[in-house]
């Protein structure tokens, strides 16, 4: 899988690969509330590994050493541990720790444990957003620095969201030893919610680091791909969120920014579009459809897919009806704001106009965008009035720089 | 804000059978009071089949349908949060059932603390 063989290059490779896998491993020995001490031992590992590689050079399987290390770590720490309880606390503590811990690189076993700190992480006590946050630390190893780039928050905010997540986490008496099929049909919506909160992020990013944007929506696919190997939560929700995420990030390299899907989408070169991922899209669509079911995320693959297509007949009708569906399941002012750009495809920009200011979104830059962009047609003066209006309610350079683009194109006609 | 619901009626049986085109219409009117954050309950569609309804009288006598004697029947309702009542009544006034000639009723919706 690795080819380099210079530790510098294969380090950082490694350590986004495997740090979760053998935290997530680790933490079935120590249990959720000494997390820490397992990220501690993975982290001592790695720094290990880029000391003794960078005299001795890799060795052959680097996975395995890396995985040897991290047992005879918690091997010692277990023994020290003892030993600190006996003499210092003066228990008499059972000889238990020390005797073979099955620290195994087996394949179920990890995937299991990555599951398992899923679920673990999609606590209901924990707001939300923390539990982004938390999923790009603890499940995609992201630094506090990285999230703070990804989710463009202050890094303190990010700090206090993290500590207060992870206190709650360890109060609660979550095992991901054995997750029970209540526990995980329980939890599995607000996993799918953060799974698809942590792809928009990276999809809808602020940060214009389309490195950054990639790599968070990579994440969030392969982490609900995790879900779909395993038979309990292999549902056709899951699915269906699964071929959203590849339909979207079929276009990642053509839509350079997507602050206005809405707008932007048109001028997209289409040979940019990944065919590969629209495959995978379609592929899950239908695993997912197998079952009489019609989640949101349904939906939205739907639209998605339709997104997908060039020109079809009826296309904006299909995704208009879509759009109207998603609203009677879901009320967000992005839908809201869609669905409109959607009815003035159908039915012309005049009724879509009658549409759309009757949202009355006064404090969406998106809004008035979208006015503007509705206007263009049928009066320039207008337009560049809503384009502006847009301008002074954006905090983001790519749509400032979009809409003054915009605003220069219509002055000039 | 208050809850209102929107009770709809329509004259002829055959209406509530809507073409493809009509349906169209009547999502595209729901979807734009849920586009403006102002429906609180879809509501439901009622079967307009003789098998699917029955009229029960003060003295409980049971008659199938509940059309026979009536010139409207019920057809349906939702519930929307307006601040007004007449802000409910323009979005009703949109509603395509109009073209066909049925009627809707406001109501506003007791709230009990």
């Amino acid at each position: 899988m690795i080819s380099s063989t210079n530790p510098q290059d294969l380090i950082p490779n490694l350590f986004r690969d495997q740090y979760t896998k053998m935290t997530a491993v680790l933490c079935r020995h120590f249990g959720l509330e000494h997390i820490e001490i397992a990220e501690d031992i993975v982290s001592d590992t790695f720094l290990k590994a880029s000391e003794v590689w960078a005299l001795n050079g890799v060795p052959e399987n680097p996975e395995g050493w890396l995985y040897t290390v991290a047992k005879n770590k918690t091997k010692d720490y277990f023994k020290h541990q003892n030993i600190f309880d006996q003499k210092v606390k003066g228990a008499i503590t059972p000889d238990i720790n020390e005797v073979n811990l099955p620290i195994e690189l087996d394949q179920s076993l990890i995937s299991d444990s990555q599951l398992g700190m899923i679920f673990a992480i999609s606590d209901p006590i924990i707001p939300i957003e923390s539990q982004v946050c938390l999923a790009l630390q603890i499940l995609c190893g992201f630094s506090v620095e990285e999230i703070s780039n990804a989710l463009l928050a202050n890094k303190e905010t990010i700090k206090k969201k993290l500590f207060r997540a992870r206190n709650s986490l360890r109060e609660s008496n979550f095992e991901i030893k054995e997750l029970s099929i209540s526990q995980i049909t329980h939890r599995l919506p607000i996993v799918l919610k953060t799974l698809y909160l942590l792809f928009n992020e990276g999809y809808f990013s602020k940060s214009n680091n389309q490195v950054i944007r990639k790599e968070l929506c990579y994440e969030a696919i392969r982490l609900a791909i995790i879900l779909t190997d395993n038979k309990t939560t292999d549902t056709p929700e899951v699915n269906a969120l699964l071929a959203l995420m590849c339909y979207q990030s079929s276009r990642l390299d053509a839509r350079i920014d997507m602050h206005g899907e809405l707008v932007l989408f048109e001028q997209q070169h289409t040979e940019y579009w990944n065919t590969e991922l629209i495959d995978r899209g379609n592929y899950y669509l239908v695993k997912a459809t197998n079952q009489q079911e019609t989640s949101k995320y349904h939906l939205e693959a739907a639209i998605a897919y339709w997104h997908t297509t060039v020109n079809k007949n009826d296309k904006w009708n299909h995704i208009l009806d879509l759009y109207n569906q998603l609203l009677l399941v879901e009320y967000s002012p992005i839908i809201a704001l869609n669905r409109t750009f959607a009815f003035a495809k159908v039915y012309g920009e005049k009724k879509g106009i009658i549409e759309a200011e009757k949202l009355a979104l006064i404090n969406s830059s998106y809004y008035f965008g979208l006015l503007g962009y509705l206007y263009t047609p049928i009066d320039k003066d207008r337009a560049i009035h809503f384009y502006k209006e847009a301008l002074a309610l954006t905090q983001s350079t790519t749509e400032k720089y979009l809409l003054n683009k915009r605003i220069t194109e219509l002055s000039s006609k | 804000m208050k809850d209102f619901m929107l009770i709809f009626r329509l004259k002829d049986i055959a209406d509530s059978k809507p073409s493809p085109e009509q349906m169209q219409e009547r999502m595209n009117w729901l979807a734009s009071i849920a586009a403006q954050n102002k429906l609180v309950d879809k509501g439901n569609t009622l079967l307009p089949t003789k098998e699917g309804a029955r009229h029960i009288s003060s003295d409980q006598i049971v008659s199938d349908g509940p059309y026979t004697e009536l010139k409207e029947f019920l057809s349906g309702y939702i519930v929307i949060r307006t601040e007004t009542i007449e802000e409910a009544v323009e979005i009703a006034k949109l509603n395509p059932l109009f073209k066909i000639g049925g009627s809707i009723e406001v109501r506003e919706i007791l709230k009990r603390d």
